[in-house]
C-alpha cells in the first residue's frame, strides 16, 4: 500500500484529502465524524469578524443539476459563511486540532477588507493551535455583496494587499483560496504569490443559476418566488477547474507555487488528475455531501492502487502532466489520426454516424445491415464518434504512421511541425 | 366452498378469495414516473433505430422515449398513438422479448434491453388517465366504410377512418368489442377491464357505430355491405379451431383453449370458474401458454403442456416459456398425443413421443400416459366463416378484392400478434382513404 502522507506547505496529513470549508466542516460534530471516516484534514467552515453571526435563508439553500437516475452532476448554494458565533467555532477548533493532532486542520477567514479586522481575526484564532489559514477570496453570493468573497477575489490588488496583512500579522501559513469568477485565473494567483501567499486553493464556486421553475418562473433553489444566483460545485466543475489549476501551474509568473485543488473531486480518479495537473493535495466538498464522509476510503484505496500500479510515490506524481499542458499553437499538426470502429464490439446504435452525418464531417458510412466504416478519406480525426459512442474502446483514434499517406489530403505524414511555422499562419517564422 | 388444488375432477374455488386476487393481479405491474425516467434515460436514441423496424407498427420509439425522460409522457403516448392507436393494449400484450426489445442495442450490449414495453404502458397510461385523446374527426367526406370484426385490426382501421372524416359502422359477433384483447389474452396481462377501457377511449374520436352481436354471413353478407357502403374491411380473426385428430377427443373435459379463455376472461368472480385437477394442454403457442398458466393460477394442481416438435420450434417465446415454468407449469416437448382415455370423460392422455426426421416428424414408437381430468387444445386456429368470392391462400384472406379490404390475423402476412393486426388495419384505412378520396 502507497504511502499517501502528505506534507502540504508544510502542514502534514495522513492523506491528501481534505475537506473544503463548506457546511461538512462548520462544528466539531461533523468535522470529528469526518476524521473518523478518514479523511486527511479539513478547512474549518469560513469564520467571519467578531459580533452579531451572518444569517442564513431560512428557505433552500441548494440547487442542483441531476444525471441519469437522479445522480448528482451539479450543486449550487447560497449558503453564507458560518452563522454560529466566533467564539463557540473557536473553541471547537481548538477541542478538534488537540484531539486530532495528526490531521491537518486549516481555518478558513473572511472578514472585511480593512487590515485591523484581518488583525483582529488572526490574533483570535492564534490560540486554536490550527495548522494554517485559507482565506476566502472566492464566496461569489451574498458575501460579496458586502464587498468581501468573490469581490475580494476580482481585484488582484486587494488580494495582494489583504496577503501582505495576513503574513504581516500571522506566522501560520496562508492559503488564498481564488475565484474563477474572473476571466484570467493568473492574475489573482500571481498577486497572491505578491502578497506572500504560501499557495493557493481554487476553485472556489461559479455564479449560477441550477434551473429555472417553469411553473412559478423564478430560478432554484426559489426563496419565496425569487431565487439569486448561487456558487456552483460538484462534479460539473471538475473540467473548468483543473484547467485553472494548469494555467497557474504552467505559469511562468506562478510556477512552484503550490497549490489545493477543489473543484468536482468526486473519486481518487479526479483526485489524481488534480495531482497530476499541478495541485498537491485536494479539497472536497459535494462528494461527501452527495454521498457522506465514508467516500474517502475509496478515495485512499484507489490512489495507493493507482500509486503501487504506477511504482511511484505521491510525490511523483504531483505536476507530472504540466509539461504536457501546452498551447495550441504547439500542437503537431503533423499527428494524424483516423477513427477506427471495431465491428466486434460495436452495438449498431448509429450514434456515430448521426452525430458525424449531421453535424461534422460525413466520415462514416452505414451500410443497409447497419455495419459502420469510417471513410478515411473524409475523417478529420475530430473524435466526436469517440465521444458519443455508448461503448467504451469501440471507436478509437489509431495514429498514420510518419510517411503514410493521409487519404484525406493526400498528404505524407511528416515530422512534427505546428502553427507557428505553418505556411497558412500570417505570422510565421520560417523554420531554421 | 371446500374444494383444494386436490380435489379430484373439474370444480370452481380450488382457492381461497385472496389467492384470485393475487394471482390474477397486474402480471407486470406499471412504472412509476421516477422508474419510467431511470428506464428512459438508458435509450441510447439510436440512429434510425432497429427497435423501430422491429415494430410491426414502426412506433418511433426512441423519440417516445425521449419525451417520456424529459418529463412529457402525454406527447410521448401521442408519438405513439399516432402510428399504433391501440398502444396501450400492445405495451401489455406485445411479445417485446421478439420485437423491440430484441432489436434493442442494449440487449446486444448487456443483454438487457430498454424496457420499450413498460414504457410504453407508462406513456399511455398517463395519457389516458388524463384524459387525453389527440385525435380529432376530419371534416366529413360522406363516405360509408363497413369494418366488420371489432378486434385490434377492426379497431385500428375504423379509428383511422375516422380521422379522415369517413363514417364508419363497426360489426361485431361478440356481446363485446376488442377481439381477442377482450375473450382472448391472459387476464393478468390486461387488468381493470383495461381493453374495453381501451375500445371506449378510440371510440370517442366519434363518427365510429358500433353494432355488435352482428355476425357476418348469419345477420349479414358481405355482398349487403358491399351495396350498402363504399368500402368494407374485413377483419373478422380466426374463429375456427383445428381439432386434435385422435380418438376420444370428443370426450368430457376435452376443450378448445380459446373458449376456456374466453370464459375466463369474461368471469367476474374466478372463484366460479370450474379447473381440472390435473390439465393438459396440447399445443406450443401464445394460447397453450395462456391457458396452462392460468389453469394453474386457478388451482389445477398439475398442469403440462404438451407440444409436439423441440422445445426451440414453439411459437410462445423464452420469456413466456419461462413464466409458464416459473408457476408451475411442466412443459413436455417432443410429444404429441395419440388418444385420450377415459369412460364418458377424459382420465389420461396418451401421447407418443416424436422424432424430426427429413420426412417430417414421427412417433418413436414409445408411449406413456398423462393423468388428466381437463384437456385444453391449443394447437391453431382456423379461418372460419369466410364468405364467398374472397381469394383464400394458405388458410387466409390473400388480400384486398374490388372493395374489400382485410387485415389482422384472418389476412396474409405478417405474425398473429395484436400488433401486427393494428399495423394492417391502420394501412388499410389508409388504402381505403386514398381509394375514396383519390387523396
Amino acid at each position: 500500500m502507497a504511502n499517501l502522507s502528505s506534507d502540504f506547505i508544510g502542514i502534514k496529513s495522513p492523506n491528501p484529502f481534505w475537506l473544503a470549508s463548506a457546511p461538512p466542516t462548520d462544528k466539531q460534530y461533523n468535522v470529528e465524524r469526518a476524521f473518523e471516516a478518514g479523511w486527511g484534514g479539513v478547512v474549518w467552515k469560513t469564520l467571519g469578524a467578531e459580533g452579531p453571526p451572518v444569517v442564513n435563508v431560512n428557505g433552500p439553500r441548494y440547487g442542483a443539476v441531476w444525471g441519469a437516475d437522479r445522480r448528482l452532476l451539479g450543486l449550487n448554494n447560497i449558503e453564507l459563511i458560518t452563522d454560529r458565533p466566533l467564539e463557540v467555532n473557536l473553541r471547537e477548533i481548538k477541542a478538534v486540532k488537540r484531539k486530532w493532532r495528526d490531521r491537518a486542520l486549516v481555518i478558513s477567514l473572511m472578514v472585511p477588507c480593512d487590515e485591523d479586522s484581518w488583525k483582529d481575526i488572526l490574533h483570535r484564532i492564534e490560540d486554536t493551535e490550527a495548522d494554517g489559514v485559507e482565506l476566502n477570496f472566492g464566496c461569489p453570493h451574498g458575501m460579496a455583496e458586502r464587498g468581501m468573497g468573490s469581490a475580494v477575489g476580482q481585484v488582484p490588488e486587494y488580494i495582494e494587499m489583504v496577503t501582505r496583512w495576513v503574513k504581516q500579522h500571522s506566522r501560520m501559513p496562508c492559503i488564498v483560496k481564488l475565484t474563477p469568477n474572473i476571466t484570467d485565473i493568473r492574475k489573482p494567483a500571481e498577486a497572491a504569490r505578491r502578497g506572500g501567499a504560501d499557495a493557493v486553493s481554487l476553485i472556489n464556486t461559479i455564479n449560477s443559476i441550477t434551473s429555472v421553475n417553469l411553473d412559478d418562473f423564478s430560478p432554484e433553489p426559489m426563496i419565496d418566488g425569487k431565487g439569486t444566483h448561487g456558487g456552483y460545485c460538484g462534479p460539473a466543475v471538475k473540467p473548468i477547474a483543473l484547467n485553472m489549476v494548469a494555467e497557474i501551474a504552467r505559469s511562468p509568473e506562478t510556477r512552484g507555487l503550490p497549490i489545493s485543488g477543489i473543484g468536482g473531486v468526486t473519486t481518487w480518479r479526479d483526485a489524481a488528475e488534480f495531482l497530476a495537473l499541478g495541485a498537491g493535495n485536494v479539497q472536497v466538498c459535494t462528494a461527501a455531501m452527495t454521498y457522506g464522509f465514508k467516500i474517502v476510503q475509496e478515495m485512499i484505496s484507489g490512489l495507493s492502487q493507482y500509486l503501487d500500479d504506477k511504482q511511484i510515490g505521491l510525490s511523483d506524481l504531483v505536476g507530472r502532466a504540466v509539461p504536457n499542458v501546452t498551447d495550441w499553437q504547439y500542437l503537431n499538426l503533423n499527428y494524424v489520426t483516423k477513427a477506427r470502429i471495431d465491428q466486434d464490439a460495436c452495438i449498431k446504435c448509429g450514434r456515430c454516424y448521426a452525430a458525424c452525418e449531421d453535424t461534422s464531417h460525413q466520415a462514416i458510412a452505414m451500410s443497409a445491415d447497419r455495419t459502420f466504416t469510417v471513410k478515411d478519406e473524409e475523417c478529420v480525426a475530430c473524435n466526436l464518434c469517440v465521444n458519443v459512442c455508448p461503448v467504451e474502446n469501440c471507436i478509437t483514434m489509431v495514429p498514420l504512421p510518419k510517411g503514410a499517406v493521409d487519404p484525406r489530403t493526400g498528404r505524407k505524414v511528416g515530422d512534427y511541425a505546428n502553427w507557428t511555422t505553418h505556411p497558412n499562419n500570417p505570422s510565421a517564422q520560417a523554420a531554421e | 366452498m371446500s374444494n383444494s388444488p386436490l380435489t379430484p375432477g373439474i370444480v370452481p374455488g380450488r382457492l381461497q378469495a385472496e389467492a384470485y386476487a393475487r394471482n390474477f393481479a397486474d402480471h407486470e405491474p406499471p412504472l412509476d414516473r421516477h422508474e419510467a425516467r431511470v428506464a428512459a434515460d438508458r435509450c441510447y436514441f439510436c440512429h434510425d433505430a432497429p427497435c423501430i423496424a422491429a415494430c410491426p407498427t414502426s412506433i418511433d420509439i426512441p423519440l417516445f422515449i425521449r419525451q417520456i425522460a424529459t418529463g412529457t409522457p402525454e406527447a410521448a403516448a401521442t408519438t405513439i398513438w399516432s402510428q399504433n392507436i391501440l398502444g396501450g393494449i400492445c405495451a401489455r400484450v406485445c411479445p417485446t422479448e421478439t420485437l423491440c426489445e430484441e432489436a434493442c442495442v442494449r440487449e446486444a450490449a448487456e443483454g438487457k434491453p430498454v424496457e420499450i414495453g413498460r414504457l410504453q404502458r407508462y406513456a399511455t397510461d398517463v395519457a389516458m388517465a388524463r384524459g387525453l385523446h389527440p385525435f380529432t374527426r376530419g371534416a366529413p367526406t360522406g363516405k360509408r366504410v363497413a369494418v366488420v370484426g371489432a378486434g385490434p385490426a377492426g379497431l385500428a382501421c375504423a379509428h383511422r377512418l375516422a380521422m379522415h372524416g369517413h363514417d364508419v359502422v363497426v360489426f361485431e359477433r361478440r356481446p363485446k368489442a376488442g377481439g381477442l384483447n377482450e375473450y382472448g389474452i391472459a387476464s393478468y396481462k390486461a387488468t381493470g377491464g383495461f381493453a374495453q377501457k381501451e375500445v371506449d377511449w378510440l371510440l370517442s374520436i366519434g363518427g365510429i357505430e358500433l353494432r355488435c352481436g352482428v355476425e357476418l354471413g348469419r345477420d349479414v353478407t358481405l355482398s349487403q355491405l358491399e351495396a350498402e357502403y363504399d368500402a368494407v374491411f374485413l377483419g373478422i380473426g380466426l374463429a375456427g379451431v383445428n381439432a386434435l385428430r385422435a380418438p376420444g377427443e370428443d370426450k368430457a373435459g376435452v376443450r378448445d383453449a380459446v373458449d376456456f379463455i374466453a370464459e375466463l376472461r369474461q368471469t367476474a368472480d374466478l372463484a366460479t370458474l370450474p379447473i381440472g385437477r390435473d390439465v393438459v394442454v396440447i399445443g406450443g403457442g401464445m394460447t397453450a401458454v395462456d391457458a396452462a398458466v392460468q389453469s394453474k393460477l386457478l388451482g389445477a394442481e398439475n398442469v403440462t403442456i404438451v407440444y409436439r416438435r423441440g422445445q426451440e420450434k414453439m411459437s410462445a417465446s423464452a420469456y413466456e416459456q419461462d413464466h409458464a415454468t416459473s408457476v408451475g407449469v411442466r412443459i413436455i416437448c417432443n410429444a404429441m398425443p395419440v388418444a385420450i382415455h377415459g369412460n364418458g370423460a377424459v382420465r389420461e392422455v396418451e401421447l407418443a413421443y416424436t422424432v424430426e426426421t427429413p420426412e417430417g416428424l414421427k412417433p418413436t414408437g414409445e408411449t406413456f400416459r398423462l393423468k388428466a381430468d381437463q384437456v385444453f387444445k391449443a394447437i391453431g386456429q382456423t379461418l372460419a366463416g369466410a364468405p364467398e368470392g374472397l381469394a383464400v391462400a394458405g388458410g387466409k384472406f390473400a388480400g384486398p378484392a374490388g372493395r374489400v379490404w382485410v387485415g389482422g390475423d384472418c389476412a396474409a402476412g405478417g405474425e398473429d400478434l395484436t400488433v401486427t393486426a393494428v399495423a394492417e388495419g391502420r394501412d388499410a384505412a389508409e388504402a381505403i382513404h386514398q381509394r375514396l378520396t383519390g387523396a
